[in-house]
């Protein structure tokens, strides 16, 4: 087992599974709590990385992850603005901003398909510094401080006023109506939210990989579903601070789980397709489990009516 | 108090489908009123409550709140002074929030807190106060979702919840008709206490004929998006369920058709 998973097979695994956590809570914000499929998450992660190494590039990769935070509300502002003000259904509001969103991120990137990030300083290699020990851990380090401010922060906001509001605007429509919350403006500000956390993760990573890619982002939604289906089904449906903790649990499990796909040597092209399989597993396992539950329970009352017979 | 000064509302105009649901009706309450509103299906009682909270925009005339001209304000910021309670208990709490979050929603909503304020000690005492007085136990369950509790429960925090803060006027939609008769006596008696005790200007549509007479200070019924009848004072204190459907009738020219019309 030692030699089938070294360390720095699961250091990576953490690495990038604290990553994309990010985007996992995101969805958490999107779809857990105010019911909206966010399908503009693939364009606003790649918008992350865009804008992060651009910054990078010129010097300023602090600024390039508060930089890419901003866009990344921004696009999530367009996908509210489309469902809350022109009435456009939520997905295809998602639809529409992450078609648009393929354009900009080119124009981000100066009209070219990736961006190569070299020769300057990443958050990454400013925090490690000289320091041997941080150079080895630093990064796994950081991206459990961030996340854990992260997390913290969440829970403090929706424990606010704002925050239960925006809960409530996904959990009973009826009763936003009947109270003086404005769930035009809740779905706005929750959207901001989940898109800046996207575009948080796209920036880390682009620094993470130095570079960017256009295509970065593809298959973004499905993989941070997988993440979050795992966390809510594995951690169950526990206090908000422990389903928010759930969600970085899952998003490293699911690392972690590719990991070993990786090592079965199972080539990098069919890594979609797999992703896709452990989402539908993981959605259905609840389901599956009351199936075989329901089998037995008819399999034992037809043995039971053979022995009365 | 509230004025609605002749409004109208005709959905699906101009189509097959066309239904004047208001027709150019006229209401006046004064401050504490508590009438009763009951009439055929259809008549428009939930319309006017649409109407009232600003579910739709009114195709003619206004509606004043206290001096105010609330006609084109937009329905959740009418929401901040007027109470609603609906027939179905399940409409009017967050089920995957807990007790405490619901109320804390409603509360700092209403009290105009900041966005950002949350509920502390001094707040989740008080939630406690008034959930002892429900009677129900929530008291010492404040920790868990509002799922949990049965419809007759979620309908009482509900009501607590529209008048946390005293509202300008409270619209109760049968708010009891979908519950069993213990659980909504105690709802009702509730309800009863809290108007009573904050002096709320209060409607009530109502399919109780005996409830009509019995609760408030006024019965008003509807028919054809009109209100027919208005009854105060002591022209209403003498009046039995009979009289009220014969004076319906006279009206309306035509008896009274609810399909769940309670007489007793």
């Amino acid at each position: 087992m030692a030699e089938f998973f070294t360390i720095g097979i699961i250091k990576t695994a953490l690495e990038i599974g604290l990553i994309y956590a990010l985007v996992a809570m995101a969805l958490f914000i999107s779809y857990s709590i105010l019911n909206i499929a966010d399908l503009s998450t693939d364009g606003s992660f790649t918008l992350g990385t865009a804008v992060s190494a651009v910054f990078t590039i010129s010097g300023h990769p602090i600024l390039g992850i508060f930089m890419a935070m901003l866009s990344g509300s921004l696009s999530g502002f367009c996908t509210a603005f489309l469902q809350t003000t022109l009435g456009i259904e939520s997905i295809l509001a998602g639809i529409i901003v992450n078609t648009g969103l393929y354009t900009i991120n080119l124009a981000v990137m100066g009209f070219s398909s990736n961006l190569s990030i070299f020769g300057t300083d990443t958050v990454f290699t400013l925090f490690a510094g000289e320091n041997p020990f941080l150079s080895e851990w630093g990064t796994l380090i950081l991206l459990l401080l961030i996340l854990l401010v992260v997390a913290f922060a969440l829970r403090w906001f929706f424990g606010t006023g704002l925050g239960l509001s925006i809960r409530a605007t996904g959990d009973s429509p009826a009763m936003v109506r009947a109270s003086s919350i404005n769930p035009a403006f809740t779905i706005t500000v929750g959207l901001c939210l989940s898109n800046a956390l996207t575009g948080l993760s796209g920036a880390l990573i682009a620094q993470y990989n130095k570079a960017s890619d256009i295509n970065l982002g593809n298959g973004m939604v499905t993989v941070a579903l997988a993440s979050l289906v795992i966390g809510e089904t594995l951690f169950g449906k526990r206090k908000l601070l422990g389903r928010i903790l759930g969600v970085i649990g899952g998003a490293i499990l699911y690392r972690l789980v590719i990991a070993l796909a990786l090592r079965l040597r199972v080539p990098t092209e069919a890594f979609k397709l797999v992703s896709a399989l452990i989402v539908a597993l993981a959605i259905s396992s609840t389901r599956i489990k009351e199936l075989f539950h329901y089998a037995k329970l008819r399999r034992n009352a037809m043995r039971e009516r053979g022995e009365n017979a | 108090m509230l004025d609605l000064k002749n409004i109208s509302k005709t959905f699906n105009p101009n189509t097959i489908h066309e239904k004047k649901a208001l027709e150019n009706l006229s209401l006046h309450l004064d401050k504490g009123d508590f009438a009763t509103i009951v009439g055929s299906n259809g008549a428009g009682k939930s319309t006017l409550f649409n109407a009232i909270s600003g579910s739709f925009l009114l195709d003619k005339g206004s509606v004043i709140l206290e001096g105010r001209d609330i006609t084109f304000l937009q329905e959740h910021k009418r929401s901040a002074f007027i109470g609603r309670l609906f027939q179905d208990p399940l409409m009017g709490t967050a089920p995957h929030m807990s007790i405490e979050e619901n109320l804390s929603v409603s509360y700092i909503r209403a009290s105009g807190l900041s966005l950002f304020s949350r509920a502390g000690k001094k707040e989740r005492a008080y939630f406690r106060e008034q959930l002892s007085l429900l009677d129900m136990g929530l008291e010492d369950r404040m920790n868990h979702p509002v799922g949990l509790l049965s419809g007759g429960q979620r309908q009482a925090l509900t009501l607590l919840m529209a008048t946390m803060v005293t509202p300008k006027i409270l619209l109760l939609d049968e708010h009891t008709a979908a519950l069993d008769p213990g659980t909504a006596e105690k709802v009702l008696s509730l309800t009863k206490r809290i108007v009573a005790e904050r002096e709320i200007t209060c409607l009530m549509i109502t399919h109780n004929m005996h409830q009509a007479l019995e609760l408030g200070n006024r019965t008003l019924m509807m028919d054809s998006g009109k209100i027919v009848l208005d009854l105060s004072g002591e022209e209403r204190e003498h009046l039995t369920v009979d009289m009220l459907l014969r004076k319906f009738s006279e009206k309306a020219g035509k008896a009274l058709d609810n399909d769940r019309i309670l007489l007793s």
